[in-house]
């Protein structure tokens, strides 16, 4: 049985490389955030170099994946773990890519006068970090419920980024020298909004892994689901 | 579970019926009720009870000497061949227990047909192999036209036409495989029972055995025996498992793959036995 042993090792090879990549991912989300807040252009600098590395993860990830299904032919457990992964990689490297938008956004607000954002957009950093943070937790944990929780949240961010729009849009049309400023905060919220919905499909994968359940394109009904046997 | 003779109903773990999906409105081809086999002492068949629907594609997987050979032969009586084999229980074919004494097991043997993991024609000429079935039947009808049909059916007509007297000795392991199927199709049978068809097979061979089950099951109802899982999963509408003489789980194919309830059966089909 050496061959299978060979294989539960490559299969741990291929989980801990995705940990990795999430973890580079987190951090990417963190210091956007983190200079846009700050505005730290040198931060926001740090975040456009650092994106090569997610990518190349992907690529590693994918590579990776493919091969144990052309190899090992997975079934059952293994089938639903792997595939996932190729998901959960890709969608790992967009929220790098929106980071990444953020970070750009941050150097482009330089030359517009430091005016804070609204108060919601940090509302919407905060959860969509946590967002992130939890489904990558969940995925580790094997942890349908802690999942399922975190579809409920994109709800909010949703709402966040609807409040943010409607806010920014009577900032604008009041005084349009506001407008450069108010696009850019427009496109942060936009990125983040996008980020907590990468959170979304991770979670849903790991739902799948967990219950072999496709709940994607239903959430609101998973979530009522999930509160009727919690 | 305690399976009783009498109708099947879905039970969460061991499901002698499958959801029944499409298959409903055909009905059970066959239904296997309580049976057991017994080599001597030793017994390999327990209780199984399983429904399989009309013209459905049922794999039976398991590790070897589970037992899914033993009870894909008491389908069609073989086991009475084998001296030390007794079968109790019942298989329903049309209302009929065909494990029953009054039954005749040749007659059984027509309507449910059999093919074997190695290709075995016999010493003799194409057309000869497939006629012979119907002739010691006594069947009625233009023999030509039978053996052109049931090599047409089992996707071998084209390859052969031109050499129909030459013997079977001389084809591929692959038409050889072909040629048994048409030989089994020959005598107008119900129900196919393949016990590893393409095991001694290439990939191309394989395949085309495959393709021809797909095309077969408009006609037939198959209970394919594998030790391929990804065969199993390919060619299957709904997957047995069986492990030390019991059926473990019982689903349709896509479940069994990707989602099986029974710890046995992810611990078989991911590679993790033992």
């Amino acid at each position: 049985m050496a061959m299978e042993r060979h294989f539960e090792h490559q299969l741990a090879d291929l989980q801990n490389r995705i940990l990795t990549m999430a973890g580079l991912a987190e951090e990417q989300l963190r210091s956007s955030i983190k200079s846009f807040l700050d505005r730290d252009a040198d931060l926001a600098h740090e975040v456009l170099e650092s994106d090569r590395r997610i990518d190349a993860m992907e690529n590693e990830i994918d590579e990776e994946g493919i091969h144990l299904l052309a190899t090992q032919q997975p079934m059952a457990r293994d089938l639903r773990l792997i595939t996932m992964i190729l998901k959960m990689s890709s969608d790992l490297e967009r929220i790098g890519d929106h980071a990444v938008n953020v970070a750009e956004s941050v150097l482009r607000l330089r030359s517009t006068p430091a005016v804070e954002p609204p108060p919601e957009i940090n509302g919407m950093a905060e959860i969509a970090i946590e967002m992130v943070k939890d489904a990558v937790d969940a995925f580790v944990e094997r942890d349908p419920k802690a999942a399922v929780a975190i579809l409920r949240r994109d709800d909010v961010v949703d709402r966040y980024d609807d409040s943010v729009f409607r806010v920014l849009l009577t900032i604008m049309m009041e005084n349009p020298r506001r407008i450069s400023w108010g696009m850019e905060i427009l496109l942060v919220s936009r990125n983040l909004e996008r980020i907590a919905d990468m959170a979304t499909n991770i979670a849903e994968d790991v739902i799948y892994i967990v219950e072999a359940r496709n709940v994607k394109h239903h959430a609101g009904e998973v979530v009522l689901e999930a509160g009727g046997t919690a | 579970m305690s399976a009783a003779p009498g109708p099947a109903t879905p039970v969460p773990v061991v499901a002698p019926a499958p959801p029944a999906g499409r298959f409903k409105a055909a009905g059970n081809a066959l239904e296997i009720r309580d049976v057991s086999v017994y080599y001597g002492d030793v017994h390999a068949v327990k209780n199984v009870s399983l429904d399989i629907p009309t013209r459905a594609i049922v794999a039976m997987i398991g590790p070897s000497g589970c037992g899914k050979s033993t009870l894909l032969r008491s389908l069609n009586r073989m086991n009475d061949l084998v001296v030390s084999a007794r079968v109790e229980g019942q298989v329903l074919f049309r209302g009929e227990n065909l494990i029953g004494r009054g039954v005749d097991p040749v007659e059984v043997r027509r309507r449910i047909g059999m093919v074997f993991q190695k290709p075995n024609p016999f010493p003799k000429s194409i057309y000869d192999n497939v006629a012979f079935g119907p002739r010691i039947n006594g069947m009625p009808g233009d023999m030509d036209e039978i053996v052109e049909t049931s090599l047409r059916q089992a996707a071998l007509w084209e390859e052969v036409k031109h050499r129909l007297r030459e013997s079977a000795l001389g084809l591929s392991g692959g038409q050889q495989q072909r040629l048994c199927i048409a030989r089994a199709l020959a005598v107008k049978p119900e129900i196919l029972l393949l016990d590893e068809p393409a095991s001694a097979l290439d990939p191309i061979a394989t395949a085309k055995i495959e393709e021809l089950l797909k095309e077969l099951q408009r006609e037939y109802t198959i209970v394919i025996v594998t030790h391929n899982m990804q065969q199993a999963a390919r060619v299957s509408d709904l997957t047995a498992f069986m492990y030390l003489g019991r059926l473990m789980e019982y689903n349709v194919t896509d479940d069994i793959f990707t989602n099986p309830r029974v710890r046995e059966t992810e611990d078989y089909i991911t590679g993790r036995f033992g």
